[in-house]
């Protein structure tokens, strides 16, 4: 059994249910799928036709970064072990893999995954095993960060 | 109007985050050692978000069509195929490295963490990779 650390269920469910009732609002509005990657990536494809609130949608998320870090000092935490490669070789497999996949955390996870839509919960099922592998092979066998 | 409206969302979504303390990489990634000292958070955030998303889009999915026009979204066929797992295994691989997916990159450039810069950069490169390569979205 694996020993728990700092796990904080309070905030994690206030914090998923916020995540949550933003996403019934894309859907109540725009009839969307509130996907990251989905939002965001098809800004940049040519055929997508209903930019602006995606742009928007974007804007809200640093905007809501910002507010919550500036009025809760608290909880502002931001812990990074990675070096610049490894950000990049990261962000380029998260950008491929997720609009290949047609979907992240997000769409998948939270969105596709509650509805009961079946590829939604093979890709989350897939992405978190995925997750689980690359942690166990770099922070176990490879020795890196915390042992 | 609409602009502020979807900037609500969006601001709705990134203040979700941090409160969660999904804009930290290191509880993500302490999420994913499962093997190691385990930090549950992420799997609460799941259910929270779920919860109130799976009985949300229920009630909301009862009205003619979405509020600002447009329709609902009609469930895709459960076609799982190869795409689907090589992109959903290439996207964890990446959430393993580091601890970031989509959502946090960009809401800790919100925060000022410009450390999540480099890797949206890369994210963006990596989309357009699908659409132009693969032809994602065509």
């Amino acid at each position: 059994m694996p020993e728990i650390v700092n796990f904080t269920p309070g905030s994690a469910l206030l914090g998923g249910a916020l995540i949550g009732l933003s996403a019934v609002l894309v859907l109540l509005l725009n009839g969307k799928v509130a996907g990251i990657s989905g939002i965001y990536g098809r800004l940049f494809s040519p055929t997508t036709k209903d930019r602006p609130w995606r742009a928007w949608f974007v804007v809200g998320l640093l905007a809501g970064g910002a507010l919550a870090t500036g009025a809760w000092p608290e909880l502002d935490k931001f812990e990074l072990d990675a070096d610049l490669p490894q950000l990049l070789a990261a962000g380029f497999l998260v950008g491929l893999g997720t609009r290949l996949g047609g979907g992240c955390t997000s769409g998948h996870g939270v969105c596709g995954a509650s509805r009961g839509s079946k590829r939604s919960l093979a890709a989350t099922a897939t992405f978190m095993l995925a997750g689980f592998v690359t942690v166990y092979v770099t922070h176990h066998l490879l020795g890196g960060g915390q042992a | 109007m609409r602009a502020a409206i979807h900037i609500f969302t969006g601001a709705l979504f990134g203040v979700g985050l941090v409160v969660a303390g999904m804009t930290n990489p290191a509880k993500v990634v302490g999420f994913l050692d499962l093997f190691g000292a385990w930090d549950p958070s992420l799997a609460l955030v799941m259910v929270g978000a779920m919860l109130v998303h799976g009985i949300g889009a229920r009630l909301v999915t009862r009205r003619e069509a979405p509020v600002l026009g447009g329709s609902f979204p009609t469930p895709s066929k459960p076609r799982l195929d190869a795409r689907l797992f090589i992109g959903a295994s290439l996207f964890g691989v990446g959430w393993g490295l580091v601890g970031f997916c989509p959502g946090p990159a960009l809401t800790n450039l919100g925060a000022q963490h410009l450390e999540a810069l480099s890797f949206v950069g890369a994210m963006t490169v990596g989309m357009l990779v699908a659409q132009r390569g693969f032809g994602v979205d065509r």
